[in-house]
């Protein structure tokens, strides 16, 4: 949209255009969708009170609103499909280089292990930051063998990292079919009631015991909790990399949700200490010092354990559901 | 030296941030020093002094914090320079979401929290939609999607602010935060700045002191509540 057409379009044309401006002013106190007069006329006819909810002055109000409609457009323009993520390698905190370059594609999984305090933070967010030798490890970040846009860096809506983690709750006081509308409208997704329906199946296939689009999110268990984010994040997310931060092996399909993440084309990254999550990574990059120290493939030998540790797991898992079902373990 | 402005609701992580932030600065030997503004006790100046920093406090008393701020910014900004800091940052807590102590040409940071609601970034004034940086903190421990909704909130009411997710516990972001910081243009006079946005107003007879209930007791700078339906007591 040209600037002069911003200004001197009426107002109930302009959201019919960009039905996300009527949110936009109404976040501001101001209802327009049927207003015919155009920005200028509006601001000059504000009331005291309705001047003071702007909480900015007129002219700072027409600058948010440019800034507002420049993001929304570019949004518009769709998101760069990121095939490639290359780390150039930087130096530990002892100043040693590093002798590793990673490159990170779509529907892989990739652990990453070492103690805490090791550096596993710094590194997702050289990732996050799109570091360009300058944060303190000096790594370097190419998005598609490229230097990346300054949007990565800058914009809410060009996020490189989803994460997920054990820690994390939901606080919104809605339902599950509500949060995922919320969502989903934050972020103009088109065909909204299809991915809600998507989301939601998808996360009760995750999780243990299923729950309905009416529960209140803040009332699902902690597996529920976890499907309905992995869910949420492989279908609405526009992030690339996903990381996930340890997720416990309780009420959730852990195996299943890593498998739906690469089929979205998600690059996955796995913190984690647990043998059947990390085995489940392609490579493992061992962090030690602030540095990458070490990347281990995982070997034929690994993944033949890997079965084995997953039928322990099994057995495991059995154990758990017959002591939620009330019953003894005399016999295992 | 470069001045820049943090404000937040309370309880936010204002200080957490700030002090990843200088933690991160001064990894690059950068001097940094703080004043911190608050209204009727703070024991904040003593965590900046445990972890190094120098710090001035100010506590504005029965004062509106802001209108303190502001009427005591100058001489902070001299300490600042008196002691050949590189940075000064001046912390203030935005009790009432109303006022913001953002200056025109000082880098102005507004910090938030996800815990706060989505309904937040709406209800906070010019703190948060004048601010050039919005920090929100407390991502570590919600879902990725409220995340990304309190963010588009934050977007929708401040477009042109940059938003950075700042975890004040492990400093994840705050390196990055750091650049932005230094990246601050120098400051060696306040004189001829204004504020982004007039402070809330005031002067009732409450400010002067009176406790009394009662239409006889309000006078000056007073406004009712609508509530409908009641009928207007007749004069």
């Amino acid at each position: 949209m040209k600037q002069a057409d911003l200004f001197t379009t009426p107002l109930n044309q302009l959201c019919a255009r960009m039905p996300e401006l009527i949110d936009f002013f109404a976040s501001f106190g101001l209802e327009v969708a049927r207003n015919e007069a155009d920005i200028d006329a509006l601001l000059a006819s504000l009331s005291a009170t309705q001047t003071e909810h702007l909480g900015m002055t007129p002219t700072q109000f027409r600058i948010a609103l440019q800034d507002y409609v420049a993001g929304v457009e570019a949004l518009d323009m769709g998101q760069d499909r990121v095939h490639s993520i290359r780390i150039l390698p930087g130096r530990d905190k002892s100043g040693h280089a590093e002798e590793f370059e990673l490159e990170l594609v779509p529907g892989q999984i990739v652990s990453i292990v070492g103690p805490t305090g090791s550096g596993k933070s710094r590194l997702l967010a050289d990732i996050e930051w799109v570091a360009q030798g300058d944060t303190p490890t000096g790594r370097r970040i190419l998005l598609n063998n490229a230097q990346p846009d300054a949007k990565w860096r800058f914009s809410t809506r060009h996020k490189l990292v989803a994460q997920l983690s054990q820690n994390m709750n939901f606080v919104m006081d809605l339902t599950v079919e509500e949060f995922i509308r919320v969502h989903g409208e934050s972020r103009f997704v088109p065909e909204l009631e299809q991915k809600i329906k998507q989301v939601l199946d998808l996360a009760n296939s995750l999780a243990g015991e299923p729950f309905a689009a009416t529960t209140q999110i803040t009332a699902l268990s902690g597996g529920q909790s976890r499907a309905l984010m992995i869910a949420d994040i492989a279908i609405l997310s526009q992030s690339p990399v996903v990381l996930i931060d340890e997720i416990e092996n309780a009420g959730i399909e852990r195996k299943k949700a890593l498998e739906l993440l690469v089929q979205k084309e998600k690059i996955v990254l796995i913190a984690t200490h647990d043998p059947i999550l990390a085995l489940l990574g392609e490579k493992r990059l061992v962090i030690s010092n602030g540095g990458i120290k070490k990347v281990i493939t995982t070997s034929a030998a690994e993944r033949a354990n890997l079965v084995e540790l997953e039928r322990m797991d099994r057995v495991l898992m059995q154990l758990r559901q017959r002591i939620r079902n009330g019953e003894t373990l005399e016999q295992l | 030296m470069k001045f820049i402005t943090v404000s937040g609701p309370p309880s936010s992580g204002k200080t957490a941030v700030i002090l990843q932030v200088i933690k991160a600065m001064q990894q690059r030997n950068i001097n940094v020093g703080v004043v911190k503004f608050d209204c009727l006790a703070t024991d904040d100046d003593l965590l900046y002094a445990r972890h190094g920093i120098p710090v001035r406090k100010g506590l504005a008393g029965p004062l509106c914090p802001d209108h303190y701020f502001v009427s005591n910014v100058e001489e902070c900004l001299e300490w600042g320079l008196s002691q050949n800091f590189d940075v000064l940052i001046s912390e203030s807590a935005g009790l009432c979401n109303r006022c913001s102590p953002h200056i025109e040409g000082i880098t102005s940071v507004c910090v938030i929290d996800n815990l706060s609601g989505i309904g937040t970034p709406k209800k906070i004034g010019p703190m948060l939609k004048t601010a050039d940086v919005v920090v929100i903190t407390k991502g570590d421990i919600v879902s990725q999607a409220e995340r990304e909704v309190f963010a588009s909130r934050v977007v929708q009411v401040n477009p042109s602010a940059l938003t950075m997710h700042i975890n004040g516990i492990t400093g994840q972001g705050a390196y990055e935060l750091s650049t932005v910081f230094f990246a601050a243009p120098e400051t060696d006079t306040l004189q001829g700045l204004s504020l982004r946005y007039s402070m809330p107003a005031a002067l009732c007879s409450y400010c002067l002191g009176e406790k009394r209930i009662g239409k006889e007791y309000q006078m000056g700078n007073v406004r009712k509540i609508q509530l409908g339906g009641v009928e207007e007591p007749k004069k």
